[in-house]
């Protein structure tokens, strides 16, 4: 029956070319619109590390300011200052801790002929490496003994190590930057976590830093922070020492805990610590700590555009206009058809009949939708890309995966066959004297 | 006149006027909140940033090398800067509008950390930075060479100069009982160090385009000591493309203890700066006319089949004497009342949505006039799309009547 069925829809659609055209479009219109940022609120909203987001802390002590929150309601600075950030990484209470800031060294090349270049770069301690879970293409990160002897170590981005090194290992080799000679430990292989979870205080989906050395290195030798620098207390004296010892917050903490026990142990240290600060006349305001996991730190910071949000809203609200439109095409198509419904009533079909027969059509038009969304979803993808294609995260945000081209269909398939369900339920309410009569 | 019989014809069918009507209405609901955020971004990038942007660029000079003096590299190009030729002039400085980076402090009426802060975006300038920057001096005077200080991080000195020329709603922010009255006046920053306002300029944003108090800005005359500093530079009108890769040029050879990078126009600045809200203008207008374009096609494919079912009862109304303006008037009549009640619904849900976006994403709600202008265009919209279908209703011969009963 199936078969048959499906031929008579066939049959239908070509009937009326152009109103079954129009059908599909609006389907595949609808489909296209709201895929289009689905898939960018998915990509922006996933996971940068499903297999250990559960297990980093990203931590959180309010220093601020007695007279006004960091950010109202009453949330704590996103950063930390040097004086605490050091205190909790050397008391070493959680497995593993990684303090960073982000800034910027210059690479001299050892071929005069190439110039000195200017590079991202992201200070911090050993277990970064470990902690993140992070690619290597040579070598590995290097030791928290390296940390505490500071000892002139870095590790490159692929891309980096491939201007200074083309295919080369570099491990053991030397690069000097800012004057200083640092020995390669390891080259990271391609990465990029989206969003860029371990610093999104600056940059949310920025690139990846293309050189990491030690946090205790870049202390001793006094560099500057590229990052957000926020302070609310002036800094009295002027110069470095009385920076690292001021209230201004510019680095980020993060901590690895396994389970409830260990992450209220960690919390119980931290406020143990803050109570600690505020005997010495620090901590003006009432304890706040936050302890919040990888996904958690995301919602708090809202990596997820203001504007990506409101068009989810009004592509939702698109699609429905669309459906819309579909149900009142395929209702005055399907009661236009009246008559032969009626005839085939009392020739015997049952109202079970009649519905398969409808719901079959329907769902041809809807599968068309749905592939015809796919393409428009891939076009629409594109679209987004050239808008904002001076953004380079955006090539990241518009590539569609094999869950988001599954989704297209499922939701092309509940689309149409939604649309289609109450048009053919009028069908099946049709009596077959009625029709018969006006015949 | 025909209203009523049209009315009650169609309560014979509501469904599918209903589905018509909703669509009308969803659309209008999402076509009035896209012109508000169109016109919010609008207005936003529509303000001056106060500068000379036609004819500004700026770049980065980052001292690398052990040796690198900042203060004598600051002294020399400057000096080359000013006499190179198509350039106006040039200063040193940490930032420029729009650029999205920069510096903010709080400027206090009186001393004491518990007394009112106001925020303001702070540019380190000397007295070329009125003239570089292409701003207005409106009041007071600018600064001198001698009150120009050098900042070094690390030796002591003076952590603040003394005054400060200050934007004019910086003035009316700190002064609001007396904006024009604001030179000569102490205003405090860092709590207590008192500064005072020498000078007031109309116009001139900070860096950050989203910030709500984005004219709040004050020029202080001091140069940075720091490795990584910023020139910007004033090109004479019409030179800016052609002098600026002689100027990199010129400064990465004079140097090489340092490397010259991020040069950028106003321009790019600009555009980069806006790139998201024009690009979210260029996808709302799509959005609308998209889907104005497929209910404009939804109602005259349900015209068409409305027409179509019913030629035998306009065959017989031509039959009884109905002219074909009377056919047309039909359709077009109840076009408009299915597009009236979308759009009297559409309000509703307009209204309703913007009162959600306003709570939940901070904008501004829509003007009133918004809404009688997405009517007027839905029920234009509405008289097109079912105009064709309803002149192919007059073509329909009242001999049709007599053929098929």
């Amino acid at each position: 029956m199936f078969r048959y069925y499906a031929k008579l829809g066939l049959l239908s659609i070509r009937r009326n070319p152009v109103l079954s055209a129009l059908m599909v479009a609006a389907i595949a219109t609808g489909i296209g619109a709201c895929m289009t940022i689905v898939n960018i609120d998915y990509v922006m909203s996933g996971n940068p590390i499903p297999h250990r987001s559960e297990l980093l802390y990203h931590v959180q002590l309010d220093s601020w300011d007695p007279y006004e929150a960091a950010e109202e309601p009453n949330e704590p600075p996103d950063q930390l200052t040097y004086i605490d950030g050091k205190a909790l990484l050397e008391a070493g209470k959680a497995r593993r801790q990684v303090l960073s800031y982000r800034t910027g060294r210059v690479i001299q090349p050892e071929d005069d002929a190439q110039l000195p270049f200017q590079v991202s770069s992201l200070s911090t301690t050993a277990d970064f490496f470990q902690m993140f879970d992070t690619p290597f293409l040579y070598g590995s990160g290097w030791d928290k003994s390296d940390d505490d002897g500071m000892a002139y170590v870095v590790v490159l981005s692929r891309a980096i190590s491939e201007q200074l090194f083309a295919d080369e290992d570099p491990v053991g080799r030397n690069v000097v930057m800012n004057g200083d000679t640092y020995r390669v430990t390891g080259v990271l292989d391609t990465w990029q976590p989206t969003p860029k979870f371990y610093d999104v205080s600056n940059d949310s989906f920025g690139e990846i830093e293309e050189v990491f050395f030690p946090f205790s290195i870049s202390i001793a030798k006094e560099v500057d922070s590229y990052g957000n620098t926020n302070c609310w207390k002036p800094t009295g004296e002027t110069g470095w020492q009385a920076f690292i010892n001021s209230e201004c917050v510019w680095m980020q903490l993060w901590v690895e805990l396994h389970g409830d026990e260990e992450r209220e142990e960690y919390k119980a240290f931290l406020n143990a610590y803050v109570e600690s600060q505020k005997a010495a006349g620090r901590f003006p305001r009432p304890m706040n700590n936050r302890l919040y996991d990888v996904m958690q730190w995301m919602q708090n910071r809202e990596v997820v555009e203001d504007d990506v949000q409101v068009l989810l809203g009004l592509a939702v609200l698109f699609l429905l206009v669309c459906l819309l439109n579909t149900i009142g095409l395929l209702l005055a198509k399907i009661m236009r058809r009246s008559g032969d419904i009626g005839l085939r009533r009392a020739l015997g079909a049952s109202r079970r009949a009649i519905f398969s027969q409808y719901i079959v059509e329907a769902g041809l038009i809807g599968i068309a939708g749905g592939i015809a969304g796919i393409g428009m979803t891939m076009l629409g993808l594109q679209g987004i890309k050239l808008l904002y294609g001076e953004f380079e995260f955006v090539e990241r945000l518009v590539r569609l995966d094999w869950v988001m081209i599954a989704t297209a269909i499922v939701l092309a398939v509940i689309s149409a066959l939604g649309a289609a369900l109450y048009p053919t339920w009028r069908a099946c309410g049709i009596h077959p004297a009625s029709q018969l009569k006006s015949l | 006149m025909e209203i009523g019989p049209i009315w009650r014809a169609m309560l014979r069918n509501k469904t599918s006027y209903l589905l018509i009507a909703l669509q009308i209405a969803f659309t209008m609901a999402i076509m009035v909140n896209a012109i508000a955020i169109i016109q919010e971004r609008s207005r936003m990038m529509a303000r001056p940033s106060g500068v000379d942007e036609d004819n500004i660029f700026y770049l980065s000079s980052i001292g690398f090398a052990p040796d690198f003096n900042p203060r004598a590299a600051i002294e020399q190009d400057l000096d080359a800067l000013r006499k190179f030729p198509g350039v106006a002039n040039a200063i040193v400085t940490n930032t420029v509008p729009l650029q999205g980076g920069g510096w903010s402090q709080g400027l206090r009426r009186e001393p004491g950390d518990d007394k009112e802060n106001i925020g303001v975006a702070v540019y380190f300038v000397d007295e070329q930075g009125i003239d570089t920057f292409g701003v207005n001096l409106t009041g007071g005077r600018n600064f001198t060479p001698t009150e120009i200080l050098w900042f070094d991080s690390e030796g002591g000195g003076p952590r603040w100069p003394d005054k400060t020329i200050l934007t004019q709603a910086m003035a009316e922010a700190l002064f609001p009982e007396s904006p024009q009255d604001v030179v000569g006046k102490t205003v405090y920053i860092e709590n207590d160090l008192p500064v005072t306002v020498i000078g007031i300029i109309e116009r001139m944003q900070a860096a950050w385009k989203s910030w709500s108090k984005v004219e709040n800005a004050m020029l202080v005359p001091m140069k940075r000591l720091e490795s990584a500093v910023r020139y910007v530079i004033r090109t004479q009108p019409g030179y800016r493309d052609e002098v600026m890769p002689q100027v990199e040029k010129m400064l990465a050879e004079s140097n090489t203890g340092r490397i010259i990078r991020s040069m950028k126009t106003m321009t790019e600045t600009r555009q980069r700066s806006y790139l998201e809200d024009s690009a979210m203008i260029k996808l709302l207008i799509f959005v609308v006319s998209i889907l104005t374009a497929i209910t404009g096609l939804g109602i005259v494919g349900l015209a068409s089949f409305s027409v179509a079912r019913r030629s035998k009862q306009i065959g017989t109304r031509r039959a009884l004497g109905a002219t074909r303006t009377a056919i047309l008037r039909y359709f077009m009549l109840e076009n408009f009342i299915i597009s009236s009640v979308g759009v009297i619904a559409g309000a509703i849900i307009a209204v309703g949505l913007n009162i959600w976006m306003v709570q939940a994403f901070d904008l501004t709600p829509i003007a009133w006039y918004v809404i009688p202008l997405a009517m007027l265009v839905l029920w234009l919209v509405g008289q097109l799309a079912v105009f064709g279908p309803a002149h192919r209703a007059t073509m329909v011969s009242p001999a049709v009547a007599t053929r098929a009963v």
